[in-house]
């Protein structure tokens, strides 16, 4: 199964013509016009519509597949959020439309708001990051802000675990800060001794996910905070894994000063083939006055947006406009349909699913990578015993997987842990899928055992194989050029 | 439960398997002082039909108002298939294509995209998008100062006629790595940059400067100009252009004797809806030679095991989940999404298409134009060649216009009186294919009422 | 087991660093840092002319999955740098100690020189190292 580029489909002449206005005339002074036009697909509506939906069916997606992809959050995304989201008076509605005709618009972004401070016991929100990692951004370029208003000006190490994702010490670069990494211990906490070391008058804040990447809980995390508080720095929330918490502790309450959360995890809108996300971040009493703008407020005469005149010492803009508004109204949607007690149910049956496969895959005979623990959401399996004795690894058992119509768990990540698939079930899959991954599991390891290379050339089933990354690297074509 | 298919035997024996005796269990490592009580401030769950019909009502408040505003983002025709294919749940639900070949979909379409983008915008490589048109400035900014090997001054000049919001959240998001932008007036009498102005520049380790055409104010720039004179100054260049207006006008690429270095933009034009501001996305090219600098992801075409082709990500050592803290930016999630609808939506149109729709809105912003200036006390800023933008002077505060047009169901254009106070009472519109002649009267019609009452 | 030439000296982070006989000093990485990162694609060499001073990172390897840093395991004057790898960075990975050898150096002090680890002591690094 392949379908050719839809370069190779054009024909000269061909158009979707009922797609074009009335005809015009441009007019542009002559050094400034285009003298060739760009060569764009000349293709009928139906070779359009059919060569997309093809592609489309060359994907897995939740919607087709189990994806217990470790750290993503690959939950069932509700319909009812997207139509919605989808209204004419939404789609319509211009970012810079007076107030007056966004009170609709507004209302929800502040009720979400809302919502969002009390799930994690902070007390602003700002929505505008648009993705994960720009709400990371927020938050660093916030602490830093913090430290200079008071004059300490000295404080730019931002402290971050070995098993964090990259975009935080990447993030802490992009903020001009220097980053210091400290050891996790074998039983999966961080090195409480390591932070002390690393704690002094430079210390600008410490970047934490808790649950960690390595699908624990942080159980030292009231100490972690008092000793961070008391050397001058401050606690920033990584919210990837909020989902494995929602509604049983808040990330405030453990004494953190920023967070921020990832929408298309932990709420549940579309991860898009990769975006969009939306990175909303919250933050507590000290940080209140450099959030990024801009944000709702309700006042006496209906809803407004806060800008740089109502919030003078804000971090500034991140965005044209308003950050991702059709993903923040498909999160209030998610919200609202969950409700109070739905909202503390996703970590609870996230958990019993994460721990229920984790139990099943160690009676099937998998290592643990901590066997000693609870999962949160999320558990490592590692097969490096596997590849010490069979000489098949964590790649080909992820690729395997494909062929039994599963996708990949997250593999290689986090780095600390040798050959480790990191499998995040997420609260919306049933039992029986559970059940599935495991018997491919099982099958898969028989396979290993007996023709390992059914592995290595793995996938068997997919449009292409493994492909060549080297060559990709190497002999860059990341652009078609038509042969002559 | 909704979104949790669970039955009570499924519960009872997982608890089993896991030797749990609740799910409560499960949370135990967490310290008994931190758990939460009851989340208070959350409502009680809506069904289905109860959320629809709240949403229906929110919207119903803001209704939908004749649209004349631009500035950086524009209401176009999308055809009916763009966003039927891409709410496909194949594309809506999937992730990034980390594993290439559950995800070929995704990845095929990323290189048709980035092909497209290239011989839009006459450079060579594409990235797989980036947030919106405002934060990809300040990633071209970043990236003129990694690639500029010789300059070390971190020095970037743009001229006031860009997009002010643009230059601010460039200016929040490069401030930790002391990217300085110096801005330049614009010709008060044209509105536009005057290339003769660089001069003062001359000499100077100037690290990069940002040309946007069309302008904010809708002008064309002399762009040849000030391409020239930055390259001759040893300075990078870096376009911000609409990918649309790209269907009439010479690309980048083309812009003076060697064409630019880095072009970003704004992709919304290209299928995506106005939808309050976002989700759009970022669009950004560049010479090959800079590729290696680029943030975001790119897709590449290799082969597989029996050397058929494919597509997979690649050059993943520029980014931050292998190169950590030294990765060329922070960015992971991109607009994958809204990428698919402007693929979707360039296949569609073509360049024929395109262009036709940038002439369409051309036109119906001259006679928007021609109908408002016969209005007295309105007044046309700048007179120049323009493409679907202008600015118009009141005889009286913006603010209460607008608010008053509003009333009358017209949102009647962007206030520019924060942005350029010297403008004095300046109102930017934009007119697209969208606007018919006939809602154009209706706005004329509601601005004369409204600038005659007292 | 990767080979570690005797007539070479090293440093922890893997490269290694060849004193030659007109003075100037040759700088690589290492077959056990070439094999643990995999095939390269692509390789970054310093400026001819650039002042090092010991430790700095100096060059840039890269492997679909991996990318480090290669320091200097001397301070000096950059006097060469191996234009061939732009072409094929794969001779990093085919001819550690040769054809893939990164730049070379005019030292500013060669007492560094003695400093770095012969081959026995790395030897035992790339032991524990797995």
């Amino acid at each position: 199964m392949s379908e050719p580029l839809i370069f190779t489909q054009s024909r000269s002449g061909r158009s979707a013509a009922g797609q074009y206005p009335h005809e015009a005339a441009a007019r542009v002074p002559e050094k400034l016009r285009r003298k060739k036009p760009a060569a764009l697909p000349e293709v009928s509506e139906l070779q359009a519509v059919r060569h997309f939906t093809r592609l489309s069916q060359l994907n897995f997606s939740i919607d087709t597949h189990f994806y217990p992809l470790g750290s993503c959050t690959m939950k069932y995304n509700p319909r009812a959020c997207n139509q919605f989201a989808m209204l004419p008076e939404f789609l319509g509605r211009h970012p810079l439309a007076p107030d007056a005709v966004s009170q609709g618009f507004l209302e929800c972004m502040f009720e979400l708001q809302e919502m969002l401070k009390e799930v994690t016991g902070m007390k602003g929100v700002s929505l505008t990051p648009m993705a994960g990692a720009q709400g990371e951004f927020a938050g660093v370029a916030m602490i830093r802000a913090y430290h200079r208003a008071r004059g300490d000006l000295e404080r730019n190490e931002i402290i971050v675990p070995d098993a964090a994702h990259g975009t935080n010490p990447a993030t802490a670069t992009m903020c001009g800060c220097v980053v210091i990494e400290i050891p996790s211990l074998s039983n999966g906490d961080i090195d409480v001794d390591a932070l002390k070391q690393s704690l002094g008058p430079k210390t600008a804040g410490i970047m934490l996910t808790n649950p960690s990447t390595l699908g624990v809980f942080e159980r030292r995390i009231q100490e972690v905070a008092k000793l961070v508080h008391e050397a001058g720095g401050l606690l920033y929330y990584d919210g990837a894994n909020l989902n494995a918490i929602l509604g049983k502790v808040r990330p405030g309450d453990m004494g953190f000063d920023v967070i921020h959360m990832n929408l298309h995890k932990t709420f549940s809108t579309p991860h898009g083939g990769g975006g969009p996300g939306s990175g909303a971040v919250g933050v507590g009493q000290r940080l209140l006055p450099f959030m990024p703008i801009p944000v709702v407020a309700r006042q006496e005469n209906g809803y407004r947006w806060l800008d740089e005149r109502d919030v003078p010492q804000t971090i500034g803009r991140l965005s044209a406009f308003m950050g991702n508004a059709g993903v923040l109204l498909r999160a209030y949607i998610y919200m609202l349909m969950l409700g109070r007690p739905g909202m503390q149910r996703v970590a609870e049956y996230a958990a019993l699913n994460a721990n229920y496969l984790l139990a099943r895959l160690r009676a099937a005979g998998f290592d643990a990578a901590y066997p000693q623990r609870r999962a949160s959401h999320e558990f490592i399996i590692t097969v490096k015993r596997q590849a010490k004795e069979l000489g098949v690894n964590a790649m080909d058992f992820a690729k395997r997987l494909l062929d039994f119509g599963f996708h990949a768990p997250t593999t290689y990540f986090p780095l600390l842990v040798p050959e480790c698939l990191l499998i995040e079930p997420t609260e919306t899959e049933a039992k029986q899928d559970l059940d599935g991954f495991v018997e491919a599991m099982i099958a898969i390891q028989r396979e290993a055992e007996q023709e390992p290379q059914k592995l290595k050339g793995a996938p068997h089933t997919l449009p292409v194989r493994r492909l060549d990354d080297v060559r990709a690297a190497k002999q860059l074509d990341l652009a078609y050029v038509e042969a002559v | 439960m909704p979104f949790i298919p669970h039955t009570e035997d499924d519960v009872r024996e997982m608890l089993a398997a896991i030797g749990a005796p609740n799910i409560d269990a499960l949370f135990e490592e967490i310290p008994a002082a931190l758990r939460t009580r009851e989340l208070t401030g959350i409502p009680d769950a809506l069904t289905e039909m109860e959320v629809g019909r709240l949403m229906r009502s929110r919207a119903r408040k803001d209704g939908t108002p004749i649209n004349f505003i631009g500035a950086g983002a524009y209401e176009h025709h999308i055809p009916a298939a763009v966003w039927a294919i891409v709410t496909r749940g194949e594309f809506y639900s999937a992730y990034t294509p980390y594993q290439a070949e559950a995800s070929q979909g995704t990845l095929q379409l990323l290189y048709e995209y980035q092909t497209m983008m290239t011989r839009l915008t006459g450079m060579q490589v594409s990235n797989a998008s980036l947030y919106d048109g405002a934060s990809a400035l300040a990633e071209a900014a970043l990236m003129s100062v990694r690639a500029h090997r010789r300059s070390k001054s971190a020095r970037i000049l743009v001229p006031a006629s860009v997009n002010p919001t643009y230059l601010s959240v460039a200016r929040a998001i490069t401030e930790g790595q002391n990217v300085k932008f110096d801005v330049l007036p614009y010709a008060s009498s044209s509105g536009t940059f005057d290339p003769g102005s660089l001069s003062a520049f001359e000499g100077q380790d100037i690290t990069a400067v940002v040309i946007q055409h069309p302008n904010f104010f809708g002008l064309f720039e002399d762009v040849d100009a000030i391409t020239d004179w930055a390259h001759a100054n040893g300075s990078l260049v870096i376009a911000v252009v609409n990918p649309l207006s790209l269907a009439i006008l010479k690309p980048p690429g083309e812009w003076g004797s060697k064409g630019v270095d880095i072009v970003v933009g704004e992709g919304q034009p290209l299928g995506v809806p106005l939808s309050s501001g976002g989700p759009y996305f970022g669009f950004m090219t560049a010479r090959m030679e800079h590729v290696r600098q680029m943030p975001g992801r790119i897709i590449g075409r290799t082969v597989d095991l029996d050397g058929k082709p494919g597509f997979t990500l690649t050059l993943q050592a520029r980014e931050q989940h292998i190169r950590r803290s030294k990765a060329t930016s922070n960015i992971c999630t991109n607009q994958g999404l809204l990428v698919t609808a402007a693929t979707i939506y360039m296949s569609l149109l073509g360049s024929k298409g395109l262009e036709r729709v940038a002439a369409a809105s051309q036109t119906q912003t001259d006679k928007l134009i021609a109908a408002l200036t016969r209005i007295d006390g309105v007044k046309l800023a700048f007179t120049g060649p323009r493409f679907h933008e202008a600015v118009l002077r009141l005889n009286k505060p913006v603010k209460p216009v607008l608010a008053a047009l509003a009333e009358r169901g017209i949102v009647g254009g962007y206030d520019l009186s924060n942005h350029y106070p010297e403008l004095g009472h300046a109102l930017l519109v934009c007119a697209t294919e969208m606007r018919t002649d006939g809602e154009i009267e209706e706005y004329a019609n509601a601005l004369r009422e409204v600038t005659s009452d007292g | 087991m990767s080979s570690i030439p005797t007539n070479l000296k090293y440093l922890e982070s893997h490269e290694w660093a060849r004193a030659e006989a007109d003075g100037t000093v040759t700088v690589g990485i290492s077959d056990h840092a070439q094999n643990a990162l995999g095939d390269l694609v692509f390789v970054e060499v310093p400026e001819v002319g650039r002042t090092l001073a010991k430790g700095t990172a100096a060059a840039v390897v890269e492997s679909v999955k991996a990318a480090s840093d290669v320091y200097s395991p001397v301070s000096g004057e950059v006097i060469a740098a191996n234009e061939a790898l732009s072409g094929s960075p794969e001779l990093v990975n085919t001819d550690p100690y040769g054809e893939g050898w990164l730049f070379k150096l005019k030292p500013s002090n060669t007492a560094e020189l003695a400093q770095l680890l012969d081959a026995a002591a790395y030897g035992k690094i790339v032991e524990s190292d797995g």
